[in-house]
C-alpha cells in the first residue's frame, strides 16, 4: 500500500544544531524512511559478489566475515596506490566548510554528517588511523577514528545519502571530487557484501539481459513497435525503428526507462520523430539496451562491465558512432571514465552529423555524442522545422540533470532546444542552475520508495527553486534530460509543488516539430487535445 | 527471507511485499495481496487490468509499458491510480505477482 507521508511542514522544519554527542561518536539511527533495503542474496551470487546472504541494515548482526575488517583496509590500501585522487582527496582538505551548506542532503536534514566535509571525514579519519604516521601515534588527536562495526554501518548510512551529484565540488577551494570519495566508500562497502537492492538488483539485470529492467529482445521489440503505431495514430507518418541492423552508421542507446515509464516514453517518441525527420541512418541494439549504468554506485569494476556493452555491440554491428539518450550518469561515465576504462575506442570513427555535417571533435575518444547535441546541431542549421506554439499550454524552466551538467558541461545545447521550442521558458535563479544545479535527490540508486523521507528532504532545495518560477512565471513544466528525473522529479514536486509536470526536452520537441507530410497535430504526445489548451506567461 | 500472512494464507515477499516467485499466483493470491493495497474487493477494472499484466508477463517476462498498459485496456493513467494507489507498476505489478520494476523508473 502506498506509504504513509510524513507531513512536509514537519519535514520543511529543519534545525541546522548539531547534536550534542561529537561527530566521532559512529552510531547511527537507521529510521524507516532514511535508509535504502539490503540487495537480495540471488543478485550478488549471480554478479559473484562477496557474502551473500539475507540481512537488512535494521538488523543488529550484519553477518560480515570474519575477518571483514581486514578486508575493508586491504581494500583501502590498494585504492590509495591505484586512485592518486582518492590518496589525494584524502589528504588535502583544510576542513574549510565552502562545501557544507552546498549539499542538498544537509539543507534538507540539518544533519551534520550530511555536509560533504564530514561525510568525506568519515573514511578519512579511518585514513589517518591506519594509513597516516601521525594518525597511527597520537589517534584522536591527529583526528583519527578505529575502525569498528560501528563506522562501518555509518559509512553505510551517509555514502547511501549522497547522491554524487558533485555541487559541493563546485564550490571546494582544492577540487576535492567527493562524489569520488562516496564512490570509495560504497566500493569498500561492497567488499563485505553491504549493498542496497534499488542498485544491485538492476546492475545484475543488465548484466544479464543489457537493461536495468531485464526487458528481453522480444519485450523490446513490443515496446518500440508500439510506440511506431502510436507515433502513426499522432502524426499519420509511419516511422521505421531498426533493432540489431548490422551496418548502420549509427548505433542509439537510451536509458531503458524511455521505453518504460511516463513520462519518459513522450521522449521516446521524441527521439524517433527526430530521427526520422533529420533522415538518420541508425539502429538500437536490443542488448545494449541501457544508457544507464547503476554499476557507477557500486563499484569501479562494475561500470567498466557494463559500460563495455554499448562498445562491445557498437563493433559487432560495424556503426561509425554512437549517439545517446536523455540519460544522467550514463554521462559521467562516458565523459570521464570511458577513454581509460575501455577505451578509447578506436575502432569508431569521430561523430560527424550525416545532416549537417558538423564534426564533433570534443567526442574524438569516446565516439559517442549526447542526442541534446546532435539535435540543437540540426536546429542551429536550420533543419528542423517547428512550431513553438504547439507546446503553448506549457510554461516551462529547465532542471540542469547534475550528471550531464557537472559530469561533461551540457548547459547551452538543451536550452538552445527548449527556446526554439517553445514560446514560454524562464529559468530557475542562477545560483540553482547550470553548474551549480540543485539534485533531485534521488539518484546514485536512491531513488526507492523505502527512502522517501530522505529523498523528499534532499529534493527540496531544487522543489524550492521550482517554487519560486511557479509562483513568479506561472511555471507548470520542468524539463530535464536524466531518466531518474523523469521517474522522481514528479513524485518530489507533487510533495512540495503540487501542480507541476515534467518532460523531457526532446518531449517538447516533439511537439513542435512539424514532420514533412504530417497530417494535423489535434493533440499533444501524451494525447492532450491541443485547441483550448491554457498556459502562457502569468 | 520475509513472508506475509493474508486471508490465512502465507506468502514468500520481498521487503517491498513483492511476490518472491512470480510463478506461484493465482486469483487467490491476487485477491490476497489486493488487501496490502488498501483494495477489499477488486473490481472487474481491477481484474482486467492485472488479467492483463499477468499474460503481458507470462509472455515477455517483465511488465508492459506503461502507456500500453494503460491504451491496450481503455485506462488514463490518473484512473489506474484510482485503481491502485501505488500506481501501475508498485500497485498493479504488485497484484499481479510480478516483480518490481527497478532501474530509472
Amino acid at each position: 500500500m502506498a506509504q504513509q507521508k510524513p507531513d512536509p511542514a514537519q519535514l520543511a522544519a529543519v534545525e541546522y544544531i548539531p547534536p550534542r554527542r561529537g561527530w566521532r561518536d559512529p552510531r547511527v539511527e537507521f529510521r524507516k524512511g532514511t535508509y535504502n533495503h539490503a540487495a537480495a542474496r540471488r543478485h550478488l551470487e549471480y554478479l559473484g559478489l562477496p557474502n551473500p546472504r539475507d540481512w537488512q541494515p535494521s538488523d543488529a548482526d550484519w553477518q560480515l566475515p570474519a575477518n571483514w575488517k581486514q578486508i575493508i583496509l586491504d581494500g583501502m590500501k590498494d585504492r590509495l596506490e591505484r586512485y592518486r585522487s582518492f590518496r589525494l582527496f584524502m589528504d588535502i582538505c583544510v576542513r574549510c566548510g565552502a562545501c557544507a551548506d552546498k549539499c542538498h542532503f544537509y539543507l534538507g536534514s540539518g544533519d551534520p554528517k550530511n555536509t560533504p566535509v564530514l561525510r568525506a571525514e568519515l573514511i578519512r579519519s579511518v585514513y589517518r588511523r591506519y594509513f597516516t604516521a601521525a594518525g597511527r601515534l597520537f589517534g584522536p588527536l591527529a583526528g583519527a577514528r578505529d575502525l569498528t562495526e560501528d563506522v562501518l554501518k555509518e559509512w553505510f548510512y551517509y555514502f547511501h545519502q549522497c547522491t554524487e551529484c558533485r555541487r559541493c565540488s563546485v564550490f571546494c577551494p582544492f577540487g576535492i571530487d567527493t562524489a569520488e570519495i562516496t564512490m570509495i566508500g560504497r566500493e569498500l562497502l561492497n567488499l563485505v557484501g553491504c549493498n542496497i537492492q534499488w542498485i544491485i538488483e538492476p546492475v545484475a539485470n543488465c548484466d544479464r539481459v543489457g537493461n536495468h529492467l531485464g526487458i528481453q529482445p522480444h519485450g523490446f521489440k513490443d515496446s518500440l513497435d508500439f510506440a511506431a503505431d502510436e507515433l502513426e495514430e499522432l502524426t499519420g507518418i509511419r516511422v521505421e525503428i531498426p533493432i540489431n541492423r548490422k551496418g548502420a552508421e549509427v548505433l542509439f542507446v537510451v536509458p531503458s526507462a524511455d521505453y518504460f515509464g511516463l513520462p519518459h516514453y513522450f521522449t521516446l517518441l521524441g527521439y524517433l520523430m527526430m530521427l526520422h525527420e533529420a533522415g538518420i541512418d541508425y539502429t538500437f541494439s536490443a542488448y545494449a539496451s541501457e544508457g544507464g549504468n547503476f554499476g557507477l554506485f557500486a563499484s569501479h569494476e562494475m561500470t567498466k562491465r557494463l559500460n563495455a556493452k554499448m562498445y562491445a555491440e557498437a563493433k559487432r554491428l560495424g556503426v561509425k558512432w554512437i549517439l545517446g539518450g536523455e540519460c544522467g550518469h550514463m554521462w559521467r561515465v562516458v565523459h570521464q571514465y570511458m577513454g581509460t576504462m575501455n577505451g578509447p575506442a578506436d575502432f569508431l570513427e569521430v561523430p560527424v552529423s550525416p545532416a549537417t555535417g558538423t564534426r564533433f571533435d570534443h567526442a574524438s575518444s569516446t565516439k559517442m555524442l549526447h542526442v541534446c547535441e546532435f539535435t540543437a546541431d540540426l536546429i542551429a542549421h536550420g533543419k528542423l522545422a517547428l512550431d513553438p506554439s504547439r507546446n503553448d499550454h506549457w510554461n516551462v524552466t529547465f532542471h540542469d540533470s547534475c550528471n550531464p551538467a557537472r559530469g561533461m558541461g551540457l548547459y547551452e545545447e538543451p536550452r538552445l532546444i527548449l527556446r526554439r521550442v517553445l514560446n514560454h521558458f524562464h529559468e530557475m535563479p542562477e545560483e540553482t542552475i547550470r553548474e551549480r544545479t540543485l539534485c533531485c535527490g534521488s539518484g546514485a540508486g536512491l531513488g526507492t520508495d523505502e527512502n522517501f523521507e530522505m529523498r523528499m528532504r534532499g529534493g527540496r532545495p531544487r522543489a524550492m527553486a521550482v517554487n519560486y518560477v511557479r509562483k513568479r512565471h506561472g511555471t507548470n513544466c520542468v524539463a530535464c534530460i536524466c531518466a531518474v528525473d523523469k521517474a522522481t522529479l514528479p513524485p518530489l514536486l507533487e510533495y512540495w509543488v503540487p501542480g507541476v509536470e515534467v518532460a523531457g526536452v526532446h518531449e517538447l520537441l516533439g511537439n513542435a516539430l512539424v514532420m514533412k507530410g504530417e497530417h494535423p497535430r489535434t493533440t499533444d504526445l501524451r494525447g492532450e487535445p491541443l485547441e483550448g489548451m491554457g498556459g502562457g506567461d502569468a | 527471507m520475509p513472508t506475509i500472512e493474508l486471508n490465512g494464507h502465507t506468502y514468500a515477499v520481498d521487503e517491498d511485499g513483492f511476490l518472491e516467485d512470480p510463478m506461484l499466483w493465482n486469483e487467490q493470491v491476487a485477491a490476497d495481496l489486493a488487501t496490502t493495497e488498501g483494495i477489499a474487493n477488486m473490481t472487474e477494472d481491477q481484474w482486467k487490468l492485472v488479467n492483463y499484466l499477468r499474460h503481458y508477463y507470462l509472455e515477455f517476462g517483465i511488465a508492459p509499458m506503461v502507456r500500453k498498459l494503460c491504451k491496450e485496456n481503455g485506462f488514463k493513467l490518473n484512473q489506474v491510480y484510482e485503481m491502485f494507489p501505488s500506481g501501475p507498476a508498485k500497485g498493479a505489478c504488485k497484484v499481479a505477482g510480478l516483480p518490481k520494476p527497478t532501474g530509472c523508473v
